[in-house]
């Protein structure tokens, strides 16, 4: 492969930001964030150049690589600092750096009033460093640096308010849940390790078509799982609502745009081991379908605007995970959702920021109202991204989408239809509930508390939302004009040769994906536009709603089947350990003592002559050998 | 040059002169012990790079006739093993004096007795790592233990004497066993060909495996103790918690490692057989320290005992790495033995500062420190994420070897002991939000932040911990070949991938 020495600045720069404002301390308080913009448009800057160098090399070129040094070597057991950049890390390259930059910028105003507004900026560039170093590490082990990293700085923005205690408790929930499913990436590595001797991906892919189907499996599981921790995917879902106590543009890149997509990278990434074993490569396509029902389920009955947005991110990753469990042929497509998702939802968190900016930070969409006239370019940027996430025409959710419900019926038997029926179904309760976050945000009338005074954003929050929303318009046909995306990204994955026909017509498709979308609209147009909008939400609700909006019980469940008897486990053992483990010791001290003076004379303070004695004892016994042996 | 007895006398040396230092001047008393460690620290460093990384055998080998008519030697070397001890030992040694600079004030005896204790703990850290002949070995293991307890017992906190008594009955008992094994196998040398206690001879003896099993159990429940294992842990909590910071960074991070140092340099060369055979038993010990450490972690009360049960589960996964018999697993050992020593100083380290500031070791006394004292909360924070294995810090490093390591032979346990990573995540980060986060709860608004002096005594522990996350390479290419040492002794090779059939 050939080599590039400039990778690494793509993760020295904001990672040198990162230091410097956290060392500089409040010493950098004056020009932080403008550093922090800095590094992270630098390493956009960077990215911009690989893909132009990327372009102009012949296909099987494209890759280049970067050995830093050597990291642990320990027999057979081999891993190198490495980078890799090839087709597939070069997009989230720019996704993350170009993203992130306009975060950046949006979050220069959106903070300008914190007073840590800096300590802001460090942990915004160490989040950028952690997740190109996921994204460009060569080797699993590699990649579980930034895999965690970017777990790190997402603890740390989740909590960046920790003196709230939920937001603590929200930012530990976030992690913790994180480990479970970084175990699960633990886990895979030992797997490719015991079994295939290497961890790189290269060494895996090459290994992969020798090791056994049963190796094959339990990775990709392993590997699912810790998709499913880091993607708030199902099981490990419950950390991403709690996620939105960070500050909004936090949300929008971390847990909307860039690091919840961490989960389809790795599984994309991994295509040679899921292509190989069928049974993982089916329980990531039920983990997805699930998940883009769960979110979706959820969407529908939250009131707060950032949950909303999260449910919905949660079931949009689920449309991803599904695709990437159809193999060859989903791949490029969950790439692709990943893209536009990535800049429809990023601009819609944004959106959502700067309502909240104009609302004095209130999220509950019950109280707002109307509020187009009065951020009429917040209400065009989010509204671009709404079309987006609709699948509306021409909008970039349209062809990302799309491909993806005909894929899933491509799969052609029950399968193929329950998939195809099951995203047809998400797509129509996403139009429901992105239509009710519309409606209740913007139009219809006001239901403000008295001291609102809602205004438009500065122009350093607009001015992002506004290329977002360009991105959500044009991105999807972009990426799939010519087949742009899917031809770019074809030499990765190991395609079958056959040209495999369409079961049903993509006109087909789209035709019933547009009417299951405007009958989610009407239901909430019907629902919310045409009645009259409580500012409180209503407690005569149906079952089907109550439980939906406490996250369809998942953190009841959570609770009752993991951490009740987790800490009543804990708190057994700590008292055992006490009177059990400590007391049998002390008890054969006592028969040893043949008798029980000696723990009365713990209890007395007599102790230090027996211990004294103990050690006459022992003297005395060195002693008598002695003379034996003589 | 005689690196290793130099290295024996600078500590004594020191310690004399404080001796003879005026009672009032304590200041010269913690500068002169501060100058004799850094010192030390130094001299260490100049005799490591002298090591020949690739060489197995015992390097800077000193030998004098100590009770000829006994057959016992002073006799000192390293292998790499104990010069990545020898070097952990000697770099915390300063570290502990300059950041504990005033907590011998309040003991029962004087400020230049408690740093003469050091010092002389100091000369024995490095002996007992040293020691080649095993009754040199023997004399420091329990030598050891008196300066500690008058550590503990004089200088600590809460129930001390409780609990330097606790210790020194658990360590004497511990020590009696491993002397009785040591006097069979003097006398059983007698009979083949000449009373010696000289490691390398004794490894050479023939006995039965009844004998060998027995003698075994006598060095490895000493050891077990010391290190701790499962369970015969629960006098360390209670040191911990009695002790001073810098006592425990000692306790923990260094005297404990005579353990899991002896299991691999008497346990494993002296019966190569009974360490098979107990193996399985050990490896479910071991497991079991792993996730009961944790779990009394996250129950724990007191920060001091916190981190002392995080130990228990640290010790637990050395001791698994240890007998998983592969060179990932044993290099994993033998590394998380050194970074282990520095996530634990500076969690003690910051710990104490805490709770000197504090007047309080219950971590429910603390809250929102992130926002009053910034720097000091950090460095809790840097260190619990080593403690916790955060990937980019040294922890890490040592624990997947460890993991990925014992994975290759024993799956089970070593799937059991990566669900002690979630538990991790917990008994760091439920300290953290309690103590660090939330409003800030009164009794801890005034609380100071870390003055110059602790600045510079955390900076470097962080500097390793982080350096080392990413560059563990000198080490590991000093650890490497002893490891690799060690399995093939026991006549064990790593096992080879299992591809399976296709």
């Amino acid at each position: 492969m050939t080599t590039s020495t400039s990778l690494v600045y793509l993760i020295a720069l904001p990672l040198a930001g990162a230091a410097i404002l956290l060392l500089g301390g409040r010493r950098t308080d004056k020009w932080g964030h403008l550093l922090g913009t800095a590094m992270s448009a630098s390493s956009f800057g960077v990215g911009v150049y690989q893909l132009m160098l990327m372009l102009d090399r012949p296909t099987e070129q494209r890759p280049v690589g970067q050995k830093l040094f050597e990291w642990i070597h320990v027999g057979e057991f081999k891993v190198d600092a490495g980078l890799l950049l090839d087709q597939l890390s070069i997009c989230f390259v720019l996704l993350i750096t170009g993203v992130g930059t306009l975060i950046h910028i949006y979050s220069i105003s959106y903070m300008s009033h914190d007073k840590d507004r800096r300590r802001f900026f460090a942990y915004l560039n160490l989040f950028i460093a952690s997740m190109l170093l996921l994204v460009l590490g060569d080797s699993y082990l590699n990649l579980y640096v930034g895999w965690e990293g970017v777990g790190l700085a997402s603890y740390l923005l989740i909590g960046f308010w920790n003196q709230k205690p939920a937001y603590a408790t929200a930012s530990k929930k976030a992690f913790v849940m994180n480990r479970v499913g970084d175990m699960g990436l633990s886990f895979a590595i030992m797997i490719a390790f015991a079994t295939m001797g290497t961890v790189s991906f290269a060494g895996v892919q090459e290994q992969s078509q020798y090791a056994s189907e049963a190796a094959l499996t339990g990775m990709g599981i392993m590997l699912l799982v810790a998709a499913a921790g880091k993607s708030a995917q199902f099981p490990l879902q419950a950390w991403l609502g709690d996620a939105m106590a960070g500050p909004t543009p936090v949300s929008a890149l971390i847990h909307a745009a860039t690091m919840v997509t961490a989960g389809v990278y790795l599984i994309t990434r991994s295509n040679f081991v899921f292509d190989a074993a069928p049974t993982a490569q089916l329980l990531v396509v039920i983990v997805g379908a699930i998940t883009l029902m769960f979110g979706a389920v959820i969407g529908t009955a939250k009131d707060d605007i950032k949950k909303a947005l999260a449910a919905s991110t949660m079931s949009q990753i689920g449309y991803m995970t599904l695709a990437a469990g159809l193999g060859p042929v989903g791949y490029a497509f969950a790439i692709m959702h990943l893209l536009t998702h990535g800049f429809f939802k990023a601009g819609m968190f944004l959106g959502a920021g700067s309502v909240m900016h104009g609302m004095n930070d209130e999220v509950n969409m019950r109280k707002y109202g109307a509020l187009r006239k009065f951020m009429p370019i917040t209400f065009v940027t989010f509204g671009l991204g709404y079309l987006a996430i609709l699948g509306v025409p021409p909008f970039a959710g349209f062809y990302s989408k799309d491909l993806i419900i005909e894929t899933a019926f491509d799969a052609g038997g029950a399968k193929g239809i329950i998939l195809g029926i099951t995203t047809l179904i998400g797509a129509s309760i996403t139009a429901f509930y992105m239509t009710r976050v519309m409606i209740l945000t913007f139009t219809g009338t006001k239901r403000w508390d008295e001291d609102a005074h809602p205004h438009e954003s500065p122009w350093l929050m607009w001015l992002p939302m506004a290329i977002l929303a360009i991105g959500s318009v044009s991105s999807g046909y972009l990426l799939s004009r010519g087949d742009a995306l899917e031809n770019w990204l074809h030499p990765l994955f190991n395609h079958s040769d056959e040209y495999q026909k369409h079961l049903i017509e993509p006109i087909v498709v789209s035709a019933m994906a547009l009417t299951m979308v405007a009958i989610g609209v009407a239901i909430a147009y019907f629902k919310y536009a045409r009645q009259e909008v409580s500012a409180v939400a209503p407690e005569d609700v149906s079952i089907f709603t109550k439980v939906a909006r406490q996250d369809l019980m998942q953190d009841r469940f959570n609770e009752a089947v993991f951490m009740r008897p987790g800490q009543a486990l804990t708190t057994t053992l700590v008292a055992a350990d006490d009177a059990v483990v400590d007391g049998a010791v002390r008890g054969v001290g006592q028969m040893a003592m043949g008798s029980g003076s000696a723990l009365r004379g713990l209890q007395n303070g007599y102790v230090r002559s027996y211990a004294a004695m103990i050690l006459v004892g022992a003297i005395a016994l060195i002693g008598a050998i002695w003379v034996v042996v003589q | 040059m005689k690196w290793l007895s130099l290295l024996m006398l600078l500590p004594l040396a020191g310690a004399a002169i404080i001796s003879v230092l005026p009672k009032s001047n304590e200041k010269a008393a913690k500068q002169a012990a501060l100058a004799t460690t850094l010192v030390v620290m130094v001299a260490t460093i100049a005799m490591a790079v002298g090591f020949e990384r690739d060489n197995v055998d015992m390097q800077f080998v000193e030998n004098y006739a100590w009770i000829p008519s006994f057959g016992i030697n002073f006799a000192l070397g390293v292998d790499a093993i104990a010069l990545v001890l020898i070097l952990m030992s000697t770099i915390l040694a300063p570290i502990v004096v300059l950041a504990g600079w005033n907590e011998a004030h309040g003991g029962r005896w004087s400020v230049k007795t408690f740093y003469v204790l050091i010092l002389v703990l100091e000369t024995m850290m490095i002996g007992v790592f040293a020691a080649t002949d095993l009754f040199l070995f023997y004399v420091i293991f329990e030598a050891m233990l008196i300066p500690v307890y008058f550590l503990i017992g004089g200088y600590g906190s809460g129930e001390r004497s409780a609990a330097a008594v606790k210790f020194l009955l658990y360590s004497l008992f511990g020590g009696l066993l491993m002397l009785a094994s040591i006097i069979v196998l003097y006398v059983m040398s007698g009979d083949q060909g000449g009373r010696t206690f000289d490691i390398n001879r004794l490894a050479q003896l023939e006995m039965s495996s009844t004998t060998q099993n027995l003698l075994f159990l006598g060095f490895f429940i000493a050891f077990a103790i010391k290190a701790p294992l499962w369970p015969l842990h629960t006098w360390l909590p209670d040191a911990a918690k009695s002790a001073t910071p810098g006592t425990s960074v000692l306790l923990l991070g260094v005297l404990d490692k005579v353990g899991t140092f002896g299991m691999i340099r008497y346990c494993l060369t002296l019966f190569p057989e009974a360490s098979k055979t107990f193996t399985p038993l050990i490896m479910v010990l071991a497991v079991i320290s792993i996730i009961y450490g944790a779990f009394l972690a996250i129950g724990a009360k007191d920060i001091k005992r916190l981190i002392a049960y995080t130990s228990i589960s640290h010790f637990g996964f050395i001791t698994m790495g240890i007998f998983a018999m592969t060179t990932q697993a044993q290099s994993g050992a033998i590394l998380y033995m050194f970074n282990h020593g520095f996530s634990t100083a500076a969690l003690f380290i910051v710990a104490g500062w805490m709770i000197s500031r504090r007047g309080s070791s219950t971590i429910a006394d603390f809250g929102g420190l992130q926002r009053i004292t910034p720097i000091m909360a950090w460095s809790f924070f840097i260190a619990g994420l080593s403690s916790l294995a955060l990937p980019g810090l040294s922890s890490f490093v040592s624990e997947f070897l460890v993991l990925v390591g014992t994975f290759t032979r024993y799956p089970v346990h070593a799937i059991i002991a990566t669900f002690g990573i979630v538990l991790a995540a917990l008994y760091i980060l439920i300290p953290v939000q309690k103590a660090l986060h939330g409003p800030t709860t009164p009794g801890n608004e005034n609380l100071k932040d870390l003055n110059l002096r602790e600045k510079i005594a955390i900076g470097p522990v962080i500097a390793i911990i982080v350096v080392l996350g990413f560059y563990p390479s000198p080490l590991l290419n000093v650890i490497n070949p002893a490891a690799k040492h060690v399995i093939s002794q026991m006549g064990f090779t790593d096992p080879v991938p299992s591809i399976g059939d296709k």
